[in-house]
């Protein structure tokens, strides 16, 4: 019996009698003949025992660092026990994607909580049910601002690069323009925005803390964006999304980002979650699947995939997007961190990624050669100078099993979350001054 | 099925109503209604927008198909029925009433069927 | 059932984080929101139970069968989530030093080693999250080989009339004007008029085969000869792998670039519609246009390098990898033999159910079939005015997920079933009996068949009202 097959040999043939073939080959008689293949140059079924055995000695061979100073992208968060338990049923594990609404009430109702959530966190009015990371999300929101003269898209050089280059990609696939708005002290530049504004923009790109950490003055660049009649798109961290100024209230058409730090572990970079959502006006510009409320024939309250006629199935080629597929298990992941969270929870995550970011930013800069690189607030990274070779300074940091900083333009990028305790953040100084005296 | 005699028809199903010399008022048929159900959405030209003849100019969806309102002249658009944006049915419950757009301007248009003509070409068709 | 909100009452909070060890530091007030996000506020054991009522409302394999033709619904090894969730690869950081992310990369070069060999490509990247993210970046592989050549001309994709819809779509984000080509009466391209549709101007085509009938095109080396000598590429849809995969590979049949789910073929679970990984895979002259970064080996170890002409990147790091690993969890697990054992058995389970459904229902194209086959109820609707969705309703009230319905579009009422090779006879043969009684009460009493289903959670939903009057929210009134 091969493995995960039911059917035993008997039954095999006696099934293969049964639609009236005597062999295998005949099953494939349709195939010409060249095509068959003689042999697969693939070992041998290792058994579940010896996959088990495999797998976990890949798994050894990466390094698990206690102590983790980095997030550019990816955060290092606590993520509750209940998270874990209630995404692992087989039920929301082992489902597709809810076409048959009357057994599928489960799913559509988490993801029309997920769509409720992220409108609270961002202040907008309707939002997708998840789209495959935060980069491909601001990617998406950039194609959807896209009207018949519009199509150039303006992306803040302070956003994460993984992002612009997606951002890159997709608009190199649609023959559209990409322009980069510099950054003046590690903050988007709004004077060089105006300057850059014409119509044939579509929309304006920026991030909430951006790459350096920083704190936008997003409600300024959303008013210059939009007296240049482009649209205007922010990118947040759902975290810090918790406490600062909402997209909505900036004014933003369109809110994506990467919502990782929801309850998802770092799994080296996915799967991850983009979420996107939009003002009320834009909201049919939306792609990928959306959940409705609505009843059934006896009056009861449903859940439905609903605008579907937006989407590449029944729209083919006239389709804004092609996305099928999302996110969903993740966006459950998200919900599920939320609630459990709750209002006050993720409040204090983000209060505690806040202080801690900052104390750890205080005790790095008091060692010499480790200057803040910009003057601005931040929420939970920031930018220092590096006195040394990073590198080194890094190798060194891992024999202590630290992860430190990213190495970026200027110096190094740290990120600090609430996972970081003080003794961590002392000792990640001390070997600093270390460091320092050589 | 209403076949109104004051009104034009073309074989992709829309109506055309001449409000004066150069412009038109254009919907579907009571037909394509019937035929394409209940409506959920319709996606209109802008005004301004150039419309030439014979080509796609807006879509109805249903819940689980789309398709295409062709523009019956060329012109310009002159006005869309923003009414039916928030109540699509109106366009299942009153064809005739719910209009889309309106093109001025005209230069060009089709050849049309009247009524009679319009309702055989439709029970051929089924 | 109530939604979270509803259930939320206002204080109720539980700390999960100890106290705060550094000063406290607030944030500016001209920085923050006006209000907290409206969050629930919920006890454990409240949100336990929330959740559990939610998973009881879901269908999923291990409730029943799942024949969704296209979706490839076969049992997900629990062993492949167990090692996905090893701590060794969870709690890897993206951007740790390669060094030190050793077991990961050696992961994906194994599992695209393995997937190579399965599909005759020589190259891939685990970039993509899904089976239309990989369609998008295997078409921008064709847009950058025809520029890498200076040849702009090429502006055009074609597609048969019985593709997915996912197919054209694909063609549009990548900047490509579609061209849709008629398929025959088995889903089949029609190869005269696909030497019509190509001239300099064709990019590519894309194409499913097995097609979405189920019908293995056998003309397939004339159809990549065709392409290939006007000038143009081979897109192979993976979607139906599932049916080939160990017995014969796109890669021999003239493709040059394709994509995979692996969240179909390779068992990896849905998760209700995502994660996925749609794996892309290439021939050599490709490679080079693949995203960044690309896994490469330099004797004992492996490391990160960008493909010298790169379209660029797809997404922030390197695709959904804990995907990657329970495919490659399976494909070790089952190895050669059992990958191609599941092809067999998923062929044969199809005609199974198809040889005896076909005295009861018309199959919109008889003969044998690959791994999934497509039934036509027009006859059915026009006589007895039960539809392919009322068939498929009444199936909900036997347990099981009804067929994939409504398409391809090219089959009036089609229902398109796939049975996969981990279901067994008794499986099957419930199902077809399910499927007979409904038949039977279809001639009987069909207005029953028109109310079904009775006993699920909820009934047929009003998806007029959803999409006229769309609620997207709760809006906490």
């Amino acid at each position: 019996m091969a493995y995960y097959v039911p059917s035993t040999e008997d039954e095999q043939l006696e099934m293969m009698r049964a639609i009236g073939v005597s062999s295998w080959d005949d099953l494939y008689a349709g195939l010409p003949a060249g095509l068959l293949l003689e042999d697969l140059n693939i070992p041998a079924g290792l058994s579940e025992y010896g996959a088990r055995v495999m797998m976990e000695g890949l798994a050894s061979e990466n390094r698990i660092f206690p102590s983790i100073f980095r997030g550019a992208g990816a955060y290092n968060h606590y993520i509750p026990s209940l998270v874990k338990q209630i995404t692992s049923r087989e039920e929301f594990v082992t489902s597709y994607t809810p076409y048959q609404a009357e057994i599928s009430q489960g799913t559509l109702q988490s993801i029309f909580e997920f769509q409720t959530m992220m409108c609270e966190l961002t202040g907008l009015d309707a939002s997708n049910a998840s789209i495959y990371d935060g980069a491909s999300a601001a990617a998406s929101a950039a194609a959807m601002c896209r009207a018949r003269n519009r199509a150039v898209v303006l992306i803040s050089e302070a956003a994460n690069p993984r992002v612009i280059s997606v951002v890159e990609t997709y608009c190199y696939a649609a023959g559209a323009g990409v322009k980069k708005i510099p950054a003046r002290d590690g903050v988007t530049d709004g004077e060089s925005l105006a300057a850059m504004l014409d119509d044939s923009v579509a929309c304006v790109y920026i991030e909430q803390p951006n790459y350096f950490g920083l704190i936008e003055d997003a409600s300024e660049l959303g008013r210059i964006a939009h007296s240049g009649g482009a649209k205007f798109v922010m990118g947040v961290n759902p975290i810090a999304a918790a406490v600062l100024r909402t997209p909505g209230e900036c004014g933003a058409d369109v809110a994506v980002g990467e919502a990782q730090p929801l309850g998802m572990p770092l799994s080296f970079g996915g799967p991850y979650l983009g979420f996107m959502t939009a003002s009320s006006d834009m909201a049919r510009h939306l792609p990928g699947r959306i959940v409705g409320e609505t009843v059934d024939v006896d009056g009861k309250r449903a859940f439905v995939l609903t605008l579907q006629a937006r989407e590449q199935h029944i729209r083919r080629e006239r389709a804004s997007s092609n996305i099928c597929s999302n996110q969903a298990l993740c966006a459950l992941t998200a919900s599920v961190y939320l609630t459990v969270m709750g209002p006050h929870g993720l409040r204090q995550v983000a209060d505690h990624c806040f202080s801690k970011a900052h104390y750890a930013a205080e005790q790095i800069s008091a060692v010499k050669g480790f200057e803040l690189a910009h003057e601005g607030e931040f929420f939970h990274e920031f930018v220092t100078s590096c006195p040394m070779d990073s590198e080194s300074l890094l190798r060194r940091l891992e024999s202590r099993g630290i992860l430190g900083g990213l190495p970026v333009d200027g110096g190094i990028l740290w990120c600090v979350t609430e996972m970081n305790t003080r003794e961590e953040i002392d000792e990640l100084t001390a070997i600093l001054r270390e460091a320092v005296r050589g | 099925m209403n076949f109104p005699e004051d009104l034009k028809y073309t074989r992709t199903h829309e109506w055309v109503r001449a409000l004066d010399k150069k412009t038109a008022r254009v919907g579907i048929t009571d037909y394509a209604q019937h035929e394409l159900g209940d409506l959920v959405f319709v996606n209109l030209p802008e005004v301004g927008d150039e419309a030439i003849m014979g080509e796609r100019i807006a879509d109805v969806e249903s819940v689980k198909a789309v398709s295409d309102i062709f523009s019956p002249v060329a012109g310009e658009v002159s006005a869309v029925n923003d009414e039916i944006l928030d109540a699509p049915e109106l366009v299942n419950s009153d064809p005739y009433g719910a209009w889309l757009f309106e093109v001025g301007e005209i230069t060009e248009r089709e050849e049309f069927m009247s009524a009679e003509d319009y309702e055989k070409y439709c029970e051929e068709g089924e | 059932m109530k939604l979270s909100f509803e259930k939320s009452r206002q204080g109720r909070f539980f700390p999960l984080l100890p106290e705060l060890d550094v000063p406290e530091r607030k944030i500016s007030s001209a920085l923050t929101r006006a209000g907290s996000p409206r969050l629930p506020e919920m006890s454990p054991p409240d949100i336990s139970r929330h959740y559990s009522e939610l998973a009881r409302r879901t269908h999923g394999v291990n409730d029943g069968f799942y024949p969704l033709g296209s979706c490839t619904m076969k049992y997900n090894p629990k062993i492949n989530d167990e090692m996905a969730n090893l701590p060794g690869f969870t709690h890897i950081h993206p951007l740790q030093p390669e060094h030190t992310a050793q077991g990961c990369l050696e992961a994906m070069a194994r599992a695209e080693g393995l997937l190579c060999e399965i599909t005759g490509m020589d190259s891939m990247t685990f970039q993509p999250a899904a089976g239309a993210h990989g369609e998008f970046t295997g078409v921008l592989l064709i847009k950058a080989y025809h520029e890498s050549r200076g040849d702009s001309a090429r502006t055009k994709i074609i597609v048969p009339d019985s593709a997915h819809g996912t197919n054209p779509a694909t063609a549009t984000m990548t900047g490509f004007q579609v061209v849709n080509i008629p398929s025959d009466g088995s889903g089949c391209v029609t190869l005269d008029a696909l030497r019509e549709a190509v001239g300099p101007d064709t990019a590519g085509l894309m194409l499913t085969n097995p097609n979405t009938l189920g019908i293995f095109d056998r003309n397939i080396l004339e159809i990549t000869k065709i392409i290939h000598d006007a000038g143009g590429l081979c897109y192979y849809d993976g979607a139906n792998l599932n049916a080939i995969m160990g017995v014969a590979r796109p890669g021999d049949m003239g493709f040059d670039v394709m994509h995979l789910n692996l969240h179909k073929t390779f068992s990896t679970p849905h998760g209700g519609g995502g994660p996925g990984s749609g794996a892309v895979g290439c021939k050599s002259e490709l490679a080079r246009f693949l995203p960044s970064p690309h896994v490469s080996r330099r004797g004992d170890e492996f490391f990160f390098d960008a493909p010298s002409r790169s379209v660029g990147r797809v997404g922030a790091f390197y695709g959904n990898f804990l995907v990657v690993l329970r495919a490659l969890t399976y494909l070790v697990t089952i190895g050669g033999d059992g990958v191609r054992d599941a092809a067999r058995n998923a062929v044969l389970n199809a005609n199974y159910m198809m040889k005896h459904l076909s005295g009861i229902y018309d199959v919109a194209y008889p003969g044998g079939c690959m791994h999934e086959f497509v039934l036509s109820l027009e006859r059915l609707k026009r006589e007895h005015g039960v539809s392919a969705m009322d068939v498929a309703k009444s199936l909900l009230d036997f347990g099981m997920h009804p067929p994939t319905m409504y398409f391809p579009m090219i089959v009036k009422e089609a229902l398109m079933i796939e049975p996969t090779e981990t279901e067994s006879r008794e499986t099957m043969d419930f199902a077809i009996a399910a499927l007979r009684s409904i038949y039977e009460r279809a001639l009987e009493e069909p207005e029953s068949l028109r109310e079904a289903p009775i006993h699920t959670p909820i009934r047929r939903p009003d998806e007029v009202n959803a999409a006229r009057h769309p609620k997207l929210r709760y809006n906490f009134d």
